[in-house]
């Protein structure tokens, strides 16, 4: 049995990862991505409370959290498309035309 | 069978809404079959009511009904009831009796307009307001039908609305009015802070249990009054009238002669008792009436337009009936509202025959020698012109001299002084009026002339029955001297009006003073007669000995021009400038000047908006950070 400690702070690194990846990266694409990371590893260390507390509720909550997160990634893949579609371009840089 | 009175006023309301609605839709004679059948409805409605009241003992006047509760806040309660007494069978009989023959002649007359659905919708919306205005049982419900029928008269009177004169004219007869109903809501509201209630039963027991302070009621007694004067067209709000000929002529003749304008007779004497009691109240009437009956005769005298002579007369006739009131003869003074909406809406229909005849020619200058070419619109005329004049037998004879003699008998002797010199003008401008369109030498112009017919049927056949209604009118009311029981319609009204105090005059002095009106008569017609078909030239002459006068009379002694100057203008001139300081700088400065520091925070705090997904993302981590920061610590 993993100490659940170990659970925490690998889902503390992912989500620090995420949180440095979205701010380093320019694209789109891999920042969608790094939020992806975000909220698996809230979902982990979810998951580790709910497994040292032999708490069941919380595993079934997850698997809730996962289906939204594949109906939310479908939606951000296609506006992501979209915008590409409309702009030619990804680059978050020069996306500003919602600029007060 | 009085139990049907309160149907009486539905049917044209009916009729008017159908007509707004689907008016586009109906074809024109179902148009003039419905609006004139739902008058019709009321006049029979009206009829059974009034034939099953002469039954009813004078004690169980008036039948009230209340259709509903109309307005209850607090102790201000109105409801929507009707009382039926005599006063107001009678005015409803003349309401729907003569609308119901003016909605016929409408027919012919308004043939070939483009707004004839219109023009029978706002007809018969009148004819409610003005039920509803005589039928009402307390004076809230009164002030709606008469305000209601001021707004009939407005938009009527504005009919042909793209005419400036008219649009103009249905203006100020709006504004006029408005002056007068003004006094109208403040007697109102006083009556109801004295006693608590505005039903009529309510007002006149509260005057015999004498709970009205003698000051009070002159006070409230007056302010009604000025509402009356702008109703009725009298001295100083009478300005309206005149111009208020730009409508239709059979508007003119129902709203503008028979009916409306003697909404403030009927008030007065719906009020009697009030007036009576105040006393001064009364006499301000009589002298107001007397003042205007000479006042607009005079006026009449000298103008060309065939129709503002007969609204001068009709300013002048009606200055009669307050005159009536005045002295305490209320039941004369209805009596001569009565007879008037006979012959002076005769006239105004025999005016509105020639006028049509003519191509719409108002002016008398380009009239004459019409009699061969109308041979059924003069004679009607004719007997309209009579009775007007008080020439005895026909019905403007007795309601006059009624007036009149009562006036004597009360010691009034200035008010008949006043009275007799209107009625030697009346005698004479009416007169003056048949010569200048009926004989003398032809003067109309050939474009006219080319055009020039009788009416149709539909037009002359009201005018043949008001023309006998004017003749028989006056029997029902026949001078005391002939017997006690000759003035039928005196002891009618009793139940409602009760007679003055006995006048101490003996049978001699009453047959004199009827000489003496009917020699006045005579006067008139005799010197129309010698000015303006014996020898044409005096006229001419005396204008140029005395051109002032004739300027001072031919311009309406300038009262439009003075009321322009005194009240009209400064009061456009201060709304211009209050406009111009307070409406463009203060009130919209302060509305355009929120508007622009909103606008201004805007446009700064919009600097934060970069538009760039990091810069928000950056943000919300920072406030994140934060939150969870001042959680745990």
């Amino acid at each position: 049995m993993i100490p659940p400690g170990y659970f925490f702070i690998l889902s503390v690194v992912l989500f620090s990862l995420g949180i440095i990846a979205f701010f380093l990266k320019r694209d789109l694409i891999t920042q969608f991505m790094a939020i992806e990371i975000m909220l698996n590893a809230a979902n982990l260390a979810f998951l580790a409370l709910a497994g040292s507390s032999n708490f069941l509720d919380a595993q079934v909550i997850v698997f809730f959290i996962i289906t939204v997160a594949a109906a939310e990634a479908a939606i951000g893949l296609a506006i992501v498309l979209l915008i590409f579609r409309k702009k030619k371009t990804i680059k978050t840089e020069t996306l500003n035309s919602m600029k007060g | 069978m009085t139990d049907v009175f309160w149907l009486i006023p539905f049917a044209p309301a009916l009729s008017s809404v159908v007509l707004v609605l689907f008016g586009s839709k109906l074809s024109k004679k179902w148009v003039s079959l419905q609006a004139c059948g739902a008058v019709f409805l009321s006049f029979v409605f009206a009829l059974v009511a009034f034939l099953g009241s002469l039954k009813i003992s004078p004690d169980n006047f008036p039948i009230v009904k209340t259709l509903f509760p109309w307005i209850g806040a607090g102790s201000f309660q109105a409801g929507f009831s009707f009382q039926f007494d005599p006063l107001s069978a009678v005015m409803v009989l003349v309401v729907t009796g003569v609308g119901f023959l003016i909605h016929l002649y409408s027919v012919g007359y308004m043939a070939h307009d483009t707004g004839y659905t219109r023009y029978f919708a706002y007809l018969n919306l009148f004819t409610f307001a003005m039920l509803i205005l005589v039928l009402a049982s307390n004076m809230v419900l009164m002030f709606v039908g008469w305000e209601g029928v001021g707004l009939c008269s407005y938009l009527l009177i504005g009919f042909w609305f793209e005419k400036p004169s008219a649009a103009a004219a249905g203006k100020k007869a709006f504004i006029v009015n408005r002056i007068g109903d003004m006094g109208f809501i403040l007697g109102l509201l006083f009556i109801f802070v004295a006693i608590g209630s505005s039903e009529f039963s309510a007002i006149n027991k509260a005057i015999g249990q004498g709970l009205f302070p003698q000051a009070l009621a002159t006070l409230i007694a007056i302010l009604l009054f000025v509402g009356a004067t702008g109703k009725s067209a009298q001295v100083p709000l009478y300005v309206w009238l005149p111009d208020a000929m730009e409508g239709p002529t059979p508007v003119s003749a129902l709203i503008h002669a028979a009916t409306m304008v003697t909404a403030g007779v009927y008030m007065v004497a719906r009020l009697n008792l009030l007036f009576t009691f105040s006393g001064t109240a009364a006499d301000i009437v009589a002298l107001v009436g007397a003042l205007t009956a000479v006042f607009a005769a005079t006026m009449a005298l000298t103008q060309n337009d065939i129709k503002r002579v007969l609204a001068y007369s009709t300013i002048s006739q009606l200055g009669y009936m307050f005159i009536g009131c005045g002295v305490g003869a209320y039941a004369a003074g209805v009596f001569h509202l009565y007879t008037h909406a006979f012959f002076k809406s005769l006239l105004f229909l025999s005016a509105g025959s020639v006028i049509h005849a003519l191509s719409g020619q108002q002016d008398m200058r380009k009239m004459g020698g019409l009699r061969k070419y109308l041979p059924r619109t003069f004679p009607p005329f004719l007997i309209g012109a009579i009775a007007i004049s008080g020439i005895p037998f026909l019905s403007g004879f007795f309601s006059k001299d009624a007036i009149l003699t009562e006036a004597f008998a009360q010691g009034r002797y200035f008010v008949w002084a006043l009275g007799l010199a209107g009625a030697v003008m009346t005698a004479f401008y009416m007169f003056r009026l048949i010569f200048l369109t009926f004989y003398g030498e032809e003067r109309i112009e050939p474009e006219a002339k080319h055009h020039l017919h009788e009416s149709p049927k539909v037009m002359t056949v009201p005018l043949a029955i008001l023309a006998v209604f004017s003749i028989i009118a006056g029997y029902i009311g026949l001078p005391a001297v002939l017997g006690e029981k000759a003035d039928l319609f005196k002891r009618f009204l009793e139940p409602v009006i009760k007679p003055p105090a006995e006048g101490h005059i003996g049978a001699g002095t009453e047959w004199l003073l009827m000489l003496v009106s009917v020699a006045v008569a005579a006067v008139g017609i005799s010197v129309a007669y010698l000015f303006y078909l014996k020898n044409p030239r005096i006229p001419h002459a005396l204008v140029a000995r005395l051109p002032w006068l004739y300027k001072l009379l031919y311009n309406k002694y300038f009262v439009d021009e003075i009321y322009g100057a005194v009240i009209v203008n400064p009061l456009v001139k201060g709304s211009d400038w209050v406009y111009g300081h307070f409406d463009l700088k203060v009130i919209d400065g302060a509305l355009d000047g929120s508007a622009a520091a909103a606008g201004f925070f805007g446009k700064a705090l919009s600097v934060l908006q970069t538009g760039f997904v990091k810069d928000y993302a950056l943000v919300f981590l920072l406030g994140a950070v934060i939150f969870i920061g001042v959680l745990l610590f």
